[in-house]
């Protein structure tokens, strides 16, 4: 059976498609070496579209309306420009509201876009520039830790990681966030407190990691202006063994979050990435498996949810739950030695 | 012997649902079609894979490993018509319910006119309205682009106007829709059914056909302000859905060539019901629910007329966290036999869409799970009665009409542990009144017999009375009003052997008269106080029952049903009907 596969490695090679939403243009260049906060590439698109109906207005119909109208499609205009004029006793006039350009002038009407808005892609992780893909985006690549997470705010910002956990289940409080902590990116276990979040923004810090966060904190959560990556889950849980043993090792080194939306049809993720040197070339992880004994999985629901065990047997045909449901399972053997069969489904490889 | 050569063809149904990919076979067995056998696999249409394709092959490669049977040739496509040997299949038909719900903008134009069948209309697919355009919007023309801009919405469905009638107000909101997709970039631009005003057809074609991808016309959802006909724009809906799909979801394009029309799921769901309606439906109509990963889907057929309403945002995958904006976190912690708090089901809620193939492993879980089912279906059918005729038209406001029978489905129904709790869910849920029985479709193949009717129309009957389907229970659940513990109908049960039971139904109770499967009875039955069984107040009635697998279920908890506002209390009469059901 395919087994999902979310990554917690200490050491591997990390190869990122970045691509802007709409077409715009790649300001990297091919083997350049970026910063996770660099721009890689950038579209400016209109703030919005003004809809001028001189028709309407006028009180003409909009043939007579087009011989009227002094602009035509592409025109840049400033404010105030002249955009169709009515002689006579009662004249009339209809200038463009703002700066903006032309996008279509006829049957009556002119629409404008105004307010250009710049959308500038960055970089999100540091490494190098493998691929260039015109107009979209690039595809970058490093080396270092990688460790993926099941929430995300959608920010991105890279800093200094500095321990607020000693131990996985460890909760986060408002208390322990004091002014040395500034610009850093936090490593910490359990929020339950939205006032921990707001302490964290008037810090600021540059970004928060959490075992887990209580769901009713997710819309503070999701307005925060640094990067908040929740590894484990909603609810109470402590943080896995296999990320919190990897972060726990690697503290004071220069982290990027990238705490992206999941998408779980494009693959995006929200993760982190230490950039890490290599003297030999190391493997990209892959991003799917089949499940097989040895493998190391995490269990995704109760009993035992989040806990890291090795995957000792695939059970044949169908097994019956204590609960009652019938399903493909396996047994696994937890960290503590407590062998128990959880269904294939609850189960995702950790590689 | 097969009726005919053509009808004793095999057939294979593919089902690609949001969590699970099934192939499904049906082929003649003593001269009758027959649901053979299931292969399923984990479907693929997300990352990394994010190509049906895989999963449909694997959930064929389980049935070949189940049946002994090959589907597939060794480069991997699938063998038909079927060989003598026994491998390969003649038919291939598909469904599918996997993908995100499509962002939808209705455009109508009187606001509880076209504008509603507009809605009806989306409301018939896997489809999440972002915006509504009419008359009654009090938008300016260039706030409704800069919205539908923002948007970016996947479909557009514009209704409006009658026939000949007045185009002028619909036109100027069909330039905004133009200008959307003009605007938008060439791969987000919407695809768009036009179902309104038919003298405008060639105006939409002049205005859109170059700057949409995909354009469909259907006959008028009002073809007058009295009339609503949701029918052909239906189809031509379903027609589109897999060519929208297949903008950005991969597989999909070949899926629909190899089985010659791919289907959504819903709508395949829906021409069943409509055609079992038309079979073995009365007067009273027959209600199809099933509640599944990718949506809560309830089709209501009344005597060949279907009404479809499927929502996306009552299923129970990803979108689970969506039913919190529909109802409160307590109306969902009312249903659990066991003490959990408010806190811990909010967690698992939002959990459960991190992981929406994960399954419950802990009673805990489960009860939660059921919960949610319960929940969601409860608000699906308040949603879809809005849209119900006249004639579907409950015993009392606000109960659910007496359909009969009541087929029920999708994972969490089906896949409960015991039959029992399936039956309760449903029982909670759709609170059904007056007699009717309800029947569990417990292989899901409601959807994928919904897609092989049109190829073979004698299939699904005979699979339908084959034994696929599982009669859970008669049930007969009066109206009344009554203190609690007072005895309300008077039940006496003669089976065809001579055996007879009666029984003294207490208002607030729930009682199973034990009646064997495939066996039937008459059942006398004996209002007092005025209850209403489904013969009128007080009126008493004989009936022929037949026995499903949990026998004849007398429900007189109450319509509608009135959970005791004590938490304990409340939790010991749910074990208590639980332990009733068989737990």
């Amino acid at each position: 059976m395919l087994a999902p596969v979310t990554h917690f490695l200490p050491l591997t090679t990390i190869v990122r498609k970045r691509l802007l939403p709409v077409k715009g243009k790649v300001v990297a260049r091919l083997n350049q070496r970026v910063i996770a906060t660099e721009v890689v590439a950038e579209a400016h698109y209109a703030r919005e579209y003004v809809l001028l109906d001189v028709a309407r207005t006028f009180g003409i119909s909009p043939l007579a309306a087009d011989r009227l109208i002094r602009c035509k499609a592409g025109e840049e205009l400033t404010e105030g420009t002249l955009i169709a004029e009515k002689k006579g006793l009662f004249s009339k006039t209809m200038r463009a509201p703002s700066d903006g350009r032309v996008i279509i002038a006829g049957n009556g009407q002119v629409l404008m876009e105004v307010g250009e808005t710049s959308l500038e892609l960055r970089a999100g992780m540091p490494g190098i520039v493998t691929e260039v893909i015109p107009d979209w985006g690039v595809v970058i690549q490093t080396t270092g830790v990688l460790i993926q997470g099941v929430w995300g705010n959608g920010r991105m910002d890279t800093g200094l990681m500095l321990p607020l956990l000693e131990k996985p289940a460890d909760v986060l409080t408002a208390a322990q966030l004091d002014v040395s902590l500034r610009g850093s990116v936090l490593l910490a276990g359990h929020c339950r407190d939205g006032e921990v979040l707001r302490a964290a923004a008037e810090l600021p810090v540059r970004g928060l990691i959490l075992s887990s966060l209580m769901p009713s904190l997710l819309p503070l959560a999701a307005q925060m202006r640094y990067p908040i990556l929740v590894i484990d889950g909603f609810g109470n849980l402590p943080m896995n063994p296999s990320a919190f043993k990897i972060l726990s090792t690697n503290v004071k080194r220069e982290v990027t979050i990238r705490a992206e939306t999941y998408d779980r049809y494009t693959g995006t993720r929200p993760e982190l990435v230490i950039p890490l040197p290599v003297n030999q070339e190391v493997p990209v992880a892959p991003d799917l498996a089949t499940f097989a004994p040895e493998q190391q999985v995490r269990l995704r629901r109760a009993p035992h949810v989040g806990e890291i065990a090795t995957l000792t047997r695939l059970l044949p045909g169908s097994t019956v739950l204590p609960v009652g449901l019938r399903v493909p399972a396996a047994e696994v053997r937890l960290q503590n030695g407590e062998q128990i069969i959880v269904p294939l489904v609850n189960l995702e490889v950790i590689a | 012997m097969p009726v005919s050569l053509v009808e004793g063809e095999s057939l294979l149904a593919l089902d690609v649902g949001a969590v699970n990919t099934r192939a499904l076979l049906f082929d003649v067995v003593e001269g009758r079609y027959r649901f053979v056998a299931a292969g399923q696999a984990i479907s693929t249409a997300e990352a990394p894979l994010a190509d049906i394709g895989e999963g449909v092959r694997r959930s064929i490669e389980h049935l070949q490993t189940i049946t002994g049977r090959v589907f597939l040739q060794p480069n991997g496509a699938l063998l038909t018509p079927s060989q003598p040997d026994g491998s390969g299949t003649d038919n291939v038909v598909a469904v599918i319910s996997a993908g995100p719900a499509l962002k939808t903008v209705v455009v109508g134009l009187l606001d509880g006119v076209s504008v509603e069948s507009a809605r009806r209309l989306a409301e018939t697919t896997y489809a999440r309205i972002v915006d509504t355009i009419g008359l009654g919007d009090t938008r300016k023309a260039q706030e409704q682009l800069n919205d539908l801009m923002r948007e970016r919405p996947d479909l557009v469905i514009i209704a409006g106007g009658t026939d000949g009638g007045a185009s002028r107000s619909l036109q100027k909101v069909i330039e905004v829709i133009g200008l959307v997709c003009y605007l938008l970039p060439e791969n987000q631009r919407p695809a768009v059914l036009f179902a309104g005003n038919q003298n405008l057809i060639e105006d939409v074609r002049t205005l859109l056909q170059k700057w949409t991808p995909i354009l469909h016309f259907s006959p008028n959802v009002r073809p007058g302000l009295e009339t609503e006909d949701l029918g052909p724009a239906s189809k031509e809906l379903a027609e589109m859905f897999p060519a929208i799909r297949q903008l950005n979801m991969h597989g999909v394009e070949d899926l629909n060539l190899r089985c010659g029309g791919l289907l959504p799921a819903a709508y395949a769901y829906g021409r069943m019901i409509r055609f079992l309606s038309q079979v073995y439906g009365g007067e009273r109509g027959l209600l199809g629910v099933e509640v599944g990963a990718s949506a809560v889907t309830v089709a209501a057929g009344l005597t060949g007329d279907l009404r479809l309403n499927v929502y996306p945002q009552l299923g129970l995958g990803e979108n689970l966290p969506r039913i919190l904006k529909q109802t409160e976190l307590a109306d969902i912690v009312r249903w659990l036999p066991l003490d959990i708090s408010a806190g811990f089901v909010l967690d698992y809620i939002y959990q459960k869409s991190i992981y929406p193939s994960s399954l419950p492993a802990t009673k805990e879980d489960l009860t939660i799970e059921q919960a949610l089912a319960r929940q969601a279906l409860h608000l699906a059918i308040r949603s879809a009665a809005r849209d119900w005729p006249a004639r579907a038209r409950p015993l009392q406001p606000g109960l659910l009409p007496p359909f009969e029978p009541v087929f029920v489905g999708g994972s969490v129904i089906a896949n409960a542990p015991t039959l029992g709790q399936s039956l309760l869910m449903v029982l909670d849920a759709l609170q059904p009144v007056g007699i009717t029985n309800i029947i569990l479709d417990q292989n899901n193949l409601l959807p994928v017999l919904g897609a092989a009717a049109q190829r073979n129309a004698l299939l699904p009957v005979q699979v339908l009375e084959s034994g696929a389907f599982v009669n859970l229970a008669a049930v007969v659940a009066p109206i009344c009003e009554a203190d609690y513990g007072t005895v309300v109908m008077r039940v006496r049960l003669i089976q065809d052997d001579g055996t007879e039971s009666q029984h003294d139904v207490k208002h607030g109770s729930l009682e199973i008269l034990p009646l064997p499967g495939g066996q039937s009875a008459k059942l006398q039955i004996k209002p007092l106080r005025r209850a209403d069984a489904g013969f009128g107040p007080g009126r008493a009635g004989t009936i022929r029952v037949a026995g499903g697998v949990l026998g004849v279920i007398i429900d007189a908890r109450g319509r509608p049903l009135s959970l005791p506002a004590d938490a304990v209390r409340r939790r010991e009469l749910i074990k208590k009907w639980l332990w009733t059901v068989g737990g």
